[in-house]
């Protein structure tokens, strides 16, 4: 165990610096350039050059690349060009945010996706369980945008329930939580339905039944539990696609998380802000994707780490 | 996510396949939206009722606003007063050709990685697992916000971003595909009576990778049309006047609680569409794969 613990987080950290290096090569062939966007158009030539210089931007790649390297081992992310502050500092006042968001995306995607799965295991086979797998379906076809959009209209816009986007209370949360949560559940409802089906066919749960329980009793106390574990471990891999999920979002509703940070550095070429983003995204998935690999055997000691 | 599928099937009839596909309802379904659609793109020129950039005097209210669905513009007119059914019906060209385009270009990618990976082993397979490894670690979205806004967004373009975000997928699928059938029995028979490498390749492993990869790339469709859709919504996308479905909503959404149809109605075509390729993908699966029938 501790050595294939090791030997993932030598992976894990080999991964993020070929992130970091490809994000930085990407970024540096970027066509616009940053320094005339710092400037402002009325700069003369020399204050152009004065800035570049300022910045290291004269510097070649490799030498810029080692710099910003050392620096983010150090915890330094580097400063806005814009903003004139410290990445770290900007990340960190936003990530609170993206945080509460990717929580309760991640809590409605199991509630709704894990609730239906379970019902359709149930009644399988029956309308209702084909209903909701064509629901599912439709689930994982919708754009996140156009949800949140038909979100707000109905539950803000037409009934009132809930405000139009912004931050601060519960029920801000609500309706873009429910938008990041709604594409997961249509792939989470047909993997707890499978993963219900097979553990049903199992031979304890006949035995359960056997010895007088009761059908819910089975369902709840010995299915239900046996069902959930492969998928909990799951929610790791998907970081991925939540942290592109909270980009759309926060913009939709006017969220101030990290994915609103990180899309308006990119319309305005604030390299070191979306080199940040990049790589405290790029660390939630690796870490996601090792989490989910150290729980599996734990919930499932069939499987042994290798 | 990705449910692999076990797909071990060789030669099949593409007769039959159409036949059992056609007899599910819900694939029917989707193949006949995707004909739908398919049709509205092609037929755009002559069937729109006016040119999709022209900006209609009678197109706006005496206001200036935008008029909802009915009339002389079936789906209402957009901010600019141009007719929304003529942008939608040229703007399923730019998703179809997108999603056909960069899901085309994302599954050579990812079946060369995969198979390479799979059949080479050594190091050349180690260092494209690990390449796709990192890929992974990318969060998609941002990279391709990234790629996009670092080229000028044309449609050409938008196809090549998705498509290097996107062949991840395959290329594992295809990987661990591959080295399963690699150590199959009949591969080790074909090597004993001193098949070539390329001979076995190209006889024995790629046939049997097709069931996969029409999986994937049915499925694959309608990943991109959603990629497409939300990079166009965020303006990075396909850049207006050539209109995207992605884009209807990108130029509209400032008034969308006044006119929402201006969002609903491309919203809905993208859902639509995205489905319909979801739906038959699936159906595909059950269909080309034994294993997996009499599992719904």
């Amino acid at each position: 165990m501790a050595g294939y613990l090791f030997r993932r987080l030598v992976q894990s950290a080999l991964i993020l610096l070929g992130v970091s290096f490809i994000t930085f090569v990407l970024l540096y062939v970027l066509p616009a350039d940053p320094v005339r966007q710092i400037a402002g158009r009325s700069a003369t030539a020399q204050t152009v050059e004065n800035i570049r210089t300022q910045l290291g931007l004269d510097q070649p790649l490799l030498v810029q690349y080692g710099r910003y390297l050392a620096g983010l081992v150090q915890g330094d992310m580097g400063r806005s060009y814009l903003q004139k502050t410290e990445v770290s500092t900007l990340i960190a006042a936003r990530l609170p945010a993206s945080l509460l968001l990717m929580v309760g995306g991640i809590a409605c995607e199991l509630v709704i996706g894990l609730t239906l799965g379970v019902v359709a295991a149930v009644w399988r086979g029956r309308p209702l369980d084909q209903g909701l797998m064509v629901t599912s379906f439709v689930a994982v076809s919708a754009p996140q945008f156009v949800v949140g959009l038909l979100l707000l209209y109905v539950f803000a816009v037409q009934l009132g329930w809930f405000p139009i986007g912004g931050y601060g209370t519960a029920a801000h949360l609500v309706l873009p939580a429910v938008t990041l949560g709604i594409m997961g559940s249509g792939w989470y409802s047909r993997m707890m339905r499978s993963s219900m089906i097979d553990v049903l066919r199992q031979d304890y749960i006949r035995t359960a039944r056997a010895k007088g329980l009761t059908r819910s009793r089975v369902l709840m106390r010995h299915a239900l539990p046996n069902a959930i574990l492969p998928i909990i471990a799951m929610i790791g891999i998907d970081i991925g696609i939540f942290m592109g999920g909270i980009v759309v979002v926060e913009s939709v509703f006017g969220w101030p998380g990290i994915g609103q940070l990180a899309w308006q550095a990119i319309q305005r070429v604030d390299i070191p802000i979306i080199m940040g983003v990049t790589m405290v995204s790029a660390a939630a998935i690796v870490l996601g994707n090792l989490l989910a690999d150290i729980i599996t055997p734990l919930v499932d000691p069939r499987i042994r780490l290798r | 996510m990705a449910e692999t599928t076990g797909a071990h099937v060789a030669a099949i009839a593409p007769a039959g396949v159409l036949r059992r596909l056609l007899r599910r309802k819900l694939a029917l379904f989707g193949c006949a939206i995707i004909v739908l659609v398919v049709g509205g793109a092609v037929l755009a020129p002559w069937i729109a009722p006016y040119p999709p950039d022209e900006q209609l005097f009678e197109g706006l209210t005496l206001l200036g606003e935008p008029l909802p669905p009915g009339g002389d513009f079936l789906m209402g007119t957009d901010l600019l007063g141009r007719d929304l059914l003529s942008r939608m019906l040229y703007g399923a060209q730019t998703s179809l050709i997108i999603g056909v385009v960069a899901n085309g270009v994302a599954l050579v990618i990812g079946t060369l990685v995969g198979v390479l990976a799979g059949f080479m082993r050594g190091w050349i397979g180690a260092v494209l697992m690990r390449f796709t490894d990192l890929m992974m670690a990318f969060p998609a979205l941002l990279l391709a916000i990234c790629l996009a806004a670092i080229f000028q967004p044309s449609l050409w373009i938008v196809a090549m971003v998705i498509a290097l975000v996107n062949w991840v997928q395959t290329a594992r699928v295809v990987y661990t595909e591959t080295t399963a059938l690699s150590e199959r029995e009949f591969i080790a028979a074909e090597k004993t009576l001193g098949a070539s490498r390329s001979r076995i390749l190209f006889r024995h492993i790629l046939p049997h990778l097709v069931p996969t990869l029409i999986v994937w790339g049915t499925l694959g469709i309608s990943v991109t049309v959603l990629l497409e859709a939300t990079l166009s919504y965020l303006g990075v996308g396909v850049q207006p006047p050539t209109p995207s479905w992605g884009n209807i909503i990108f130029e509209n959404q400032t008034y969308f609680q006044a006119a929402p149809w201006l969002v609903f109605i491309p919203g809905a075509a993208i859902l639509l569409l995205a489905l319909a390729f979801n739906l038959v993908g699936d159906a595909l699966r059950d269909v080309l794969d034994p294993t997996q029938r009499g599992n719904d």
